[in-house]
């Protein structure tokens, strides 16, 4: 049995930690670390901003010597020649964004609401890994699925089909075409690859709305479809706009997939079998020459400047949106 | 017909739709997984994977791909160490020193938004930055900008999984009289088996991603021996492999996109099973 005395309480008092008599050097220690962490912090909060402004200076030569509305409206493109029209690039990027978002956004978010609303959590934790596997696949992967599946289907199946039975009446859908490399190609693969990015936010974004208001939705007689469609045009409807918005930015930005099934061709294309050439493929593409010609290595700065802006709009609006969704 | 039959036929067919969506994402995969394995292993050899490409490779001559594994997993095994040097101070300064939730949702913006930007982007903007530097296309600027593509979902995916640590531990911690600094610890620990799912994920990206090292990590048939080297990458094999006119040689390029694939698989195996697994001895 040990006696207490006055010398083990006086030891007990070392434990008590007095927060403004810490041990100097424990303290150094905690101030030291907080500080290098916070300069990490501005690191990453700065990246953007470097980011923009070395992309900046890097196209300054172009930017200045060519009106910015000619560099956007030309639609020459002869870097030889002197000749930097940006328009068939951003034709190129806009029309086979859109035709990826007209393949993939409904689906994405009929899969996302079934996803949030429908499953059963034992379901859900079935497909999510599915959705996973679909965002991790590579981009180089999906090119070549393009190449070895979709472009001959387009060539041998779709192409035909659609000159043959709306071609005559809608020169959009004649076949302008016969590689089956294009626009559309392009388009399918880009709507397969953003697919999961919309299911994830549409998921995300719903889960989000408090279970109550569904639950009184029900008692009052509602089925849960017409529950679900309250919830989703009342309360999420921004939020699941955002979800659309990021895909679309995704499919703007997205290179290697796209450069391998979409013709690269600068010319404006006038049909969905039509060859584009999409700006990430512009600069992939001609990465090893642009130094050997004046200003082409300053164009192509331009082009990712350009890519650079337009995401980070799309990106910066569509989350700020879902922040608020969420809250 | 009754408006509450019209109501239940509504409800069935968006029902099925949406049933429908799903099942041709999951077809849509396997038809990827059927195509790239069926093609794949026409030409897939153990000479494909352990060897190096031999002096005629790209007119059909033999050798491998090895120089592309290796130079890969040497690219993302890098980037992620590097961003992960970056990701854990960053994170765990929200978690611990910031007080105010201001910063904290400043930070999450910017890291979704860094997310978002394209990989094309950050590889024009490292090729900039060598340039700038006097810097060749070599495997520590491949690592550099790579890094740079992961950093984003490491440091997002980590500050979930930080998020997720009960609040009543850094109460506690705390109240023991810690530093901030001895707090964090204490949630590395708890957050470890998470993180480790972090830098699965990002690895898995760092192996797949081609755009931003396309400038950045050059390309070349040896194996990678300096940091100051260019080196080879998977998803650059497959697409110069592709872009030859010779069909053995494109049979390769089928080859290499089922290794790529396959490590990508398993990696997601290990980051799934990880998630399950890993967590037992956590606090929840």
């Amino acid at each position: 049995m040990e006696v207490i005395t006055k010398e083990t309480i006086r030891s007990d008092k070392i434990i008590k930690v007095n927060p403004f008599k810490l041990n100097p050097w424990r303290r150094l220690k905690d101030l030291l670390s907080g500080g290098l962490m916070s300069i990490v912090i501005t690191a990453i909060l700065a990246l953007i901003l470097i980011m923009g402004m070395l992309l900046l200076v890097r196209s300054w030569p172009i930017m200045s010597t060519y009106p910015l509305r000619e560099l956007l409206t030309s639609t020459t493109w002869r870097p030889t020649r002197g000749e930097f029209g940006f328009a068939p690039f951003i034709v190129g990027s806009l029309t086979v964004t859109l035709i990826a978002g007209f393949i993939a956004v409904i689906p994405a978010l009929l899969s996302g609401i079934y996803l949030a609303e429908y499953t059963s959590r034992r379901s859900r934790s079935r497909l999510k890994p599915l959705l996973d596997l679909l965002v991790g696949i590579p981009s180089v992967v999906y090119g070549l699925w393009g190449i070895l599946f979709i472009v001959p289907l387009i060539r041998d199946h779709a192409g035909p089909w659609s000159d043959r039975v709306l071609g005559g009446t809608f020169p959009f859908f004649a076949r302008t075409n016969p590689s089956g490399y294009g626009l559309l190609a392009g388009g399918f693969v880009l709507g397969v690859m953003i697919f999961p990015i919309i299911v994830a936010v549409t998921d995300e974004v719903l889960r989000n709305v408090p279970r109550e208001m569904r639950e009184s939705l029900q008692a009052l007689g509602a089925t849960r479809w017409e529950a679900t469609k309250v919830v989703v045009f009342k309360a999420s409807l921004p939020g699941v706009l955002a979800a659309v918005v990021l895909g679309f930015s995704r499919a703007f930005g997205e290179t290697l997939a796209v450069m391998m099934v979409v013709g690269n061709n600068p010319n404006i294309p006038a049909s969905l079998f039509d060859t584009a050439y999409p700006l990430p493929a512009l600069i992939a593409n001609n990465y090893s020459e642009m130094m050997s010609i004046p200003m082409y290595d300053s164009a192509l700065m331009g082009a990712a400047l350009l890519l650079l802006v337009v995401i980070l709009f799309f990106n910066v609006v569509a989350r700020l949106t879902i922040m608020r969704v969420s809250r | 017909m009754s408006i509450k039959r019209r109501r239940k036929i509504e409800e069935f067919i968006f029902v099925w739709l949406m049933r429908l969506a799903l099942t041709s994402a999951a077809l849509v995969l396997g038809l990827i997984l059927v195509i790239i394995t069926s093609r794949g292993l026409q030409a897939l050899s153990w000479e494909m994977i352990s060897q190096p490409p031999g002096a005629a490779f790209y007119l059909g001559g033999g050798g491998g791909i090895l120089n592309a594994i290796v130079g890969s997993l040497y690219l993302a095994a890098g980037a992620t160490l590097l961003a992960l040097g970056i990701a854990i101070p960053a994170v765990m300064y929200l978690h611990t020193y910031a007080r105010n939730s201001r910063l904290r949702h400043v930070v999450r913006l910017v890291l979704d938004v860094l997310w978002g930007i394209p990989s094309i982007v950050y590889g024009a903007f490292g090729f900039a930055l060598m340039i700038l530097m006097g810097l060749r296309a070599s495997l520590l600027a491949g690592i550099i900008v790579l890094a740079l593509v992961v950093l984003p979902i490491l440091a997002r995916t980590f500050d979930e999984v930080l998020s997720l640590s009960p609040k009543e531990l850094t109460e506690a911690t705390l109240a023991m009289g810690t530093t901030r600094l001895e707090l964090l610890w204490v949630l590395l620990r708890q957050s470890l088996p998470g993180l480790f799912t972090a830098v699965l994920l990002a690895f898995s990206r760092a192996i797949g991603d081609a755009a931003s090292v396309l400038f950045t990590a050059g390309y070349t048939d040896s194996l990678p021996d300096s940091l100051l080297r260019p080196v080879a990458s998977l998803p650059l094999a497959v697409f110069f492999q592709l872009g030859t006119p010779f069909p053995e040689v494109q049979a390769r390029a089928h080859a290499s996109a089922l290794v790529l694939t396959a490590i990508i698989l398993f990696i997601s195996l290990l980051a799934h099973l990880s998630m399950t697994r890993l967590g037992r001895n956590v606090i929840r």
